[in-house]
């Protein structure tokens, strides 16, 4: 038994006043939940503390909260982890972002979460009518979209997302990794269709930023990032979507920009990224850019000297890198459920490097570098 | 006020599934749940869903092992029913988009499970409940225009009419504490069962009985309320569970003298033996002290290969890292016997109906009787499917034979006057907590895997003590908005009816059988109770009665694994 201090975030609606923090005292093994330290709380202290949850045992989705500021699920998270995280020996627990606080930890999903995922067209769209068996599809993709299925809807990433902080309309972590169990699921007949629906969306696909705080905020393992990236290549590289948001000129771009200099030469990454200099598209984005550029010049993120002749040129080993990728007659995709790895006795597992604290996604994030997908490239 | 041909109480997947098919049928459906749909209890079930699909197998070989597995008492044409529906109800939701694992040629792949005679069972990773769950969601949202789902909405009460029809709901919406009423032509339970009435459980928190409570305090009779599965591999510490699908997949039960001792008990089906069998063969090797020192049995998965555990097993190697500190990758985890499912409740027949008019009932709340002393593994998600199918159906059907029944504001007056008399209680007595601890603590202790005539007339008096205790609970959150704290104390009064009439049918049933094991009638006794006990209420007392097992083409012989 230990105690631990929770200082938690209330807030009722018909109090009249705003939120404000309370600090409990709890008594309990390290090893037991942030989960069950709040429920001793409303059990023995204050019934009136509000959170969802249900199964206590990391499925049902219920009970996303920020545990000293960032989203988790309150039942899988140890106290003891959580105590090593907290800042003045309290263990803050508050509810998830981005979504509107209804009582204390309770945050309304259905004006953001539920909303974003009813956007993406969930539920699966088979071409005709359905076999009069099963729908003879590759163990491989059924494996594959598994992983977005291992989905429990809880917010974690919803509350972390970087870019829906920014534009509350992007479509959003858990929405797009729902809308590639469609677009992964061979019994789909609407694939290019969705993928269009996504890519040309200003809101959808390219909206990402890249910050990977969804892969870490994630309990499932999900990565959501990961299958948004991979709804990217398949929509620009397979289906060769050209989209409006210029998302994916702007993927190549950047890649043919590092397979050129090695290093990036942002002069030619913003020309390059609406079809070269002299394309009619580049001019008018160019002048539209030009305040960035001339900002960009006075702070001296880019000198006129690097901006105009860029001298680095990329190495053999870059090259070798490209021609190893592009080398490859399938996409590797990372899966955690497609492990990958031989069953050799003593081989590294997936958590073998990982303390408690990365329990979640952490260790998740291991096991995808196992995996290599079998997707095959469409042509 | 918002009135329905179909009113479906609980969205897990009998819910849904009754859903579906009712709207399918053209009735005008309410679909109400206290969680959001996709939080239902329906996601724990772990390892698969069985169905003879495969041309080698048959349904009368899946009937068979569900005949043997519920130890006789199963009501066999409600099996051939499930049995023989089962590979059209797979192959409809692996339609719908459920990512059944499949094998190498890209066909529906499967695993073994107990009790079962052909590898039958039909998964999706060991997430296949939270699979099914999510599709049949995904389909509800296809649906938006024809289902209406009012999620986080909490059912306090049934209507009845003057005749005893039932006429619809009352319920309390969450979110801000208003009472509505909800007159239906039928109302479909689908709120699943009582576990939160032991303590441990691998049931959610929100498995408290409700569903068989309000059907039994309008009239409904309850069966089988004596049979309490206790699952053989669940975490000692909190309960938690480790699917049957682990040792489908080649684990072995080793005791602490490192014996594999399901070849003393079950030297045929081993490990695969029905649950009740497993989990009486641990709970002996624990008692007669042959388990480790916490009073656990090891189960060790490392037998299976590694890929194979990432694969397939993915969410247990979550459980054993999060809440036991073991990698199940290389080392044994420790289990023990814990309660699990419930094979009784209210009693149905083959449409889901109840003998109170307008009632149905599907999934885990109900009793139809498929699983009768001893539910097998992968069986349940079957039941629901089936059985909400049917429910809805008939609703369906009869909405277009029945008018609506008239609101009942009076009735909606009394309520929201109870339950501010729950609020207003003043402090003093005990708290809602306590109580529920104590009714957990005592059923698991009286009314586990064995049982006898003192144990369970104690725990008769501790329930008759903590009703009236119940009665007076006080409550902290005044409020409108999430009062959570309302809700639990109606919650302890639904799982009190239930601990107190599963312990009436344990107490009655002079035998063992399946789940039922007493140790003063150690011996399973076809002439006097090849049964069922059917437990109604008369005014405030309980009335049981005995209703026949119907018997098709099996009849009982020797049970053994």
């Amino acid at each position: 038994m230990a105690e631990f201090t929770l200082k938690i975030r209330r807030y009722s609606p018909e109090s009249g006043e705003g939120p404000y923090w309370e600090s409990f005292e709890t008594e309990l093994p390290g090893h037991r939940s942030v989960l069950e330290g709040i429920l001793q709380v409303k059990d023995r202290q204050d019934g009136s503390l509000a959170i969802r949850c249900s199964c206590r045992a990391a499925i049902c989705g219920s009970c996303g909260v920020k545990v000293n500021g960032k989203p988790m699920l309150a039942c899988n998270t140890h106290l003891e982890w959580a105590q090593a995280d907290a800042k003045d020996g309290e263990i803050t627990v508050e509810p998830m972002g981005n979504m509107p606080v209804l009582k204390d930890l309770i945050v309304d999903m259905d004006a953001v979460h539920w909303k974003k995922i009813q956007r993406i067209t969930p539920w699966l769209l088979p071409d005709g009518e359905p076999p009069e068996r099963e729908y003879v599809v590759p163990h491989e993709s059924m494996v594959d979209v598994t992983q977005s299925m291992a989905c429990i809807q809880c917010g974690a990433c919803v509350s972390d997302c970087l870019s829906m902080e920014v534009d509350p309309l992007f479509i959003g972590p858990a929405a797009l990794a729902k809308a590639y169990r469609f677009v992964g699921d061979p019994r789909d007949g609407q694939h290019e269709e969705r993928l269009r629906d996504l890519a040309e969306d200003p809101h959808g696909i390219y909206d990402c930023t890249h910050c990977f705080f969804c892969i870490e905020a994630c309990p499932k393992g999900v990565a959501p990032m990961s299958q948004i990236m991979r709804l990217r290549r398949l929509a620009g590289s397979d289906y060769e979507i050209d989209d409006r948001n210029n998302g994916h000129r702007h993927e190549q771009a950047f890649v043919d920009n590092i397979r050129k200099h090695g290093l990036l030469h942002e002069a030619d990454l913003l020309p390059d990224s609406y079809g070269g200099k002299l394309h009619p598209r580049t001019v008018p984005e160019l002048v539209d850019s030009l305040p960035v550029i001339t900002r960009a010049l006075l702070r001296r993120k880019v000198t006129p000297q690097n901006a105009l002749l860029h001298p680095h040129k990329a190495s053999e080993e870059v090259k070798r890198i490209f021609e190893k990728v592009e080398g490859r007659p399938e996409r590797l995709e990372f899966n955690l459920y497609v492990s990958g790895t031989e069953d050799a006795p003593g081989a590294p597992g997936p958590e073998d490097e990982q303390g408690p604290h990365d329990s979640g996604a952490g260790a998740d994030g291991q096991a995808q570098q196992a995996g290599s997908g079998p997707q095959k490239k469409r042509s | 006020m918002p009135a329905y041909d179909v009113l479906i109480i609980g969205a897990g997947l009998a819910g849904q599934r009754a859903a579906l098919a009712a709207a399918d049928a053209g009735a005008t459906v309410g679909l109400m749940s206290k969680v959001h749909p996709v939080r239902s209890h329906s996601n724990a079930a772990a390892g698969g869903i069985n169905a003879a699909l495969n041309p080698e197998d048959s349904w009368e070989s899946h009937a068979f092992d569900t005949v043997k597995g519920s130890d006789y008492l199963g009501d066999q044409d409600a099996i051939e029913i499930m049995c023989r529906e089962a590979p059209d109800e797979i192959l409809v939701l692996e339609h719908l988009g459920v990512t059944f694992h499949r094998d190498t040629e890209g066909r529906l792949g499967t695993r073994a499970f107990g009790g079962a005679s052909a590898a039958r069972t039909y998964y999706v990773a060991d997430i296949t409940g939270q699979a099914l769950l999510h599709v049949l969601y995904e389909q509800m949202m296809k649906y938006h225009e024809k289902v209406d789902s009012y999620e986080e909405w909490f059912v306090t009460s049934l209507l009845t009419d003057d005749e005893g029809r039932c006429t619809g709901v009352i319920a309390r919406e969450i979110r801000d504490g208003h009472l509505e009423l909800f007159p239906a032509k039928s109302v479909i339970l689908a709120s699943g069962g009582a576990g939160q009435a032991f303590r441990p459980t691998t049931n959610a928190l929100i498995c408290t009985g409700d569903g068989i409570a309000q059907a039994y305090r309008i009239g409904a009779p309850l069966m089988d309320m004596e049979m309490i599965q206790y699952h053989p591999t669940t975490l000692a510490e909190n309960g938690f569970l480790i699917t049957e699908g682990a040792r489908g997949e080649g684990a072995h039960l080793y005791n602490a003298e490192g014996e594999r001792f399901m070849e003393r008990y079950a030297p045929n089906k081993l490990e695969l033996a029905g649950r009740d069998v497993v989990s009486r063969a641990e709970q002996i090797e624990i008692n007669e002290g042959r388990g480790f020192e916490d009073g656990t049995i090891a189960l060790d998965i490392t037998k299976v290969p590694r890929k194979r555990i990432l694969e397939s097993l993915r969410e247990i190697v979550n459980i054993g890292r999060d809440f036991a500190g073991v990698d199940i990758t290389r080392e044994p985890i420790h289990i023990r016997p814990g309660m699990h499912y419930m094979m009784g409740g209210v009693k149905t027949d083959v449409h889901g109906q109840t003998p109170v008019e307008g009632l149905y009932a599907a999934g885990e709340v109900a009793c139809v009787s498929v699983h009768g002393g001893n539910r097998l593994g992968a069986n349940s998600l079957l039941d629901t499917l089936i059985f909400g199918r049917r429910a809805g159906e008939h609703a369906a059907r009869r909405a277009r034979e029945v008018a609506l029944p008239d609101a009942a504001f009076a009735r909606l007056r009394d309520e929201e006057r109870w339950i501010e008399s729950i609020i207003a209680r003043e402090h003093g007595g005990r708290r809602v907590s306590e109580i529920k601890l104590e009714l957990g603590t005592t059923m698991n202790e009286k009314c586990a895997v064995f049982r006898d005539e003192e144990g369970l007339t104690e725990a008769l008096e501790i329930i008759d003590r903590l009703r009236e205790e119940a009665e007076a609970a006080w409550i902290d959150d005044r409020g409108t908005v999430f009062n959570q704290d309302v809700l639990g104390a109606i919650e302890l009064g639904f799982m009190v009816d239930c601990a107190h009439t599963i312990l009436l049918g344990a107490l009655e049933r002079k035998e063992s059988r399946g789940a039922q094991y007493r140790t003063d009638f150690p011996e399973r006794n076809d002439d006097e109770w090849l049964k069922h006990i059917d437990i109604s209420r008369n005014g405030a007392e309980p009335e049981l009665s005995y209703s026949p097992v119907t018997i098709t083409k099996w009849q009982p012989e020797e049970r053994k694994y």
